[in-house]
């Protein structure tokens, strides 16, 4: 069972702040490519932003112990609607990548202060999140989309993480 | 001891039992240097390594990719002692080969991207589940020599 304690982080969760916006990692076409990839998710976000969820608590079950509160069977509408927050969120973003650090404010805000989930949780729902993507994508999914995808959401999760201390 | 459900083992073995390990290889090991870019250090004398295209075409890539597939399948038909396995290439990618143990995470991490692409929704989470379970266990293992 993987959790965050075995599993030792790749990336620093707090990077420098020029380098979370994305400024730095992010081609034109990268950029253009992620917005793409996201538009298309937002028709279906409450399906694909489940989809994530789930993968993330049946790989990662510790991830499981911050959804006391909700249902979170497969399926179940908590896992739909908190799945769509999440894909919007990401979907919305994308639109404007430049833009990251304003956009992501007030959400920065509530998982500092109220929600304070563990950084290192990031990194494994941003791996599900890409898992969800190639099997809705197959070959679409090709290596240089997965680069662009993972450079795109390893800065939206620091981005999330730096107000915490 | 590892402990495996049915399923997990039913799981495993129907994956890499349908799977052509010629075509999976090389795809996962060239999308980590693509992905991974600072993982081509273990690669300086395999050419042409410039950009994705270059990768993907690179045919040492894609022998060394069937190579690594292949030595998986060892742990496919040994699931109940994986690490006993693995001893001895744990100790080979440490002492002789130098490999920093958390590529072979990004690596496992590729090879589920690649899996999940080729069997779409048939990669179920409770699939995806069973696969990264088998792939922490191979990684573990491939870990465990390094002091």
């Amino acid at each position: 069972m993987q959790t965050c304690a075995v599993r030792p982080s790749r990336h620093s969760t707090f990077t420098h702040s020029t380098s979370a916006t994305g400024y730095n990692m992010l081609t034109k076409h990268e950029k253009e490519l992620i917005a793409k990839i996201w538009d298309k998710m937002i028709p279906v976000a409450s399906d694909i932003g489940a989809e994530c969820l789930l993968r993330m608590m049946t790989t990662f079950p510790g991830t499981k112990t911050y959804f006391a509160h909700l249902d979170i069977r497969p399926g179940s509408p908590h896992l739909r609607s908190h799945g769509k927050k999440i894909v919007l969120a990401i979907a919305e973003c994308s639109k404007d990548i430049s833009s990251m650090m304003v956009t992501l404010a007030p959400l920065q805000t509530l998982h500092a202060y109220k929600l304070r989930i563990d950084p290192c949780n990031f990194k494994l729902l941003c791996h599900c999140i890409l898992v969800t993507l190639a099997a809705h994508m197959g070959d679409e999914f090709d290596p240089v989309a997965h680069a662009a995808m993972d450079k795109y959401l390893s800065a939206f999760a620091a981005v999330l993480a730096e107000k915490y201390r | 001891m590892v402990e495996w459900t049915d399923f997990e083992r039913e799981t495993i073995q129907s994956i890499f039992g349908k799977m052509d390990y010629d075509d999976v290889g090389p795809a996962a090991l060239s999308r980590c240097l693509v992905v991974y870019p600072w993982t081509q250090r273990y690669f300086g004398n395999f050419g042409n390594l410039y950009n994705a295209a270059a990768i993907q075409g690179n045919p040492m890539v894609a022998a060394h990719g069937k190579t690594v597939l292949h030595g998986l399948d060892r742990a496919v038909k040994n699931m109940d002692d994986i690490k006993a396995t693995y001893a001895e290439l744990s100790v080979l990618h440490s002492e002789k080969l130098h490999v920093d143990p958390d590529n072979f995470r990004l690596l496992a991490d590729c090879l589920t991207i690649v899996v999940a692409a080729r069997m779409g929704a048939d990669f179920t989470a409770d699939v995806q589940g069973a696969f990264q379970k088998f792939l922490a266990v191979v990684v573990s293992s491939l870990g465990r020599q390094y002091h």
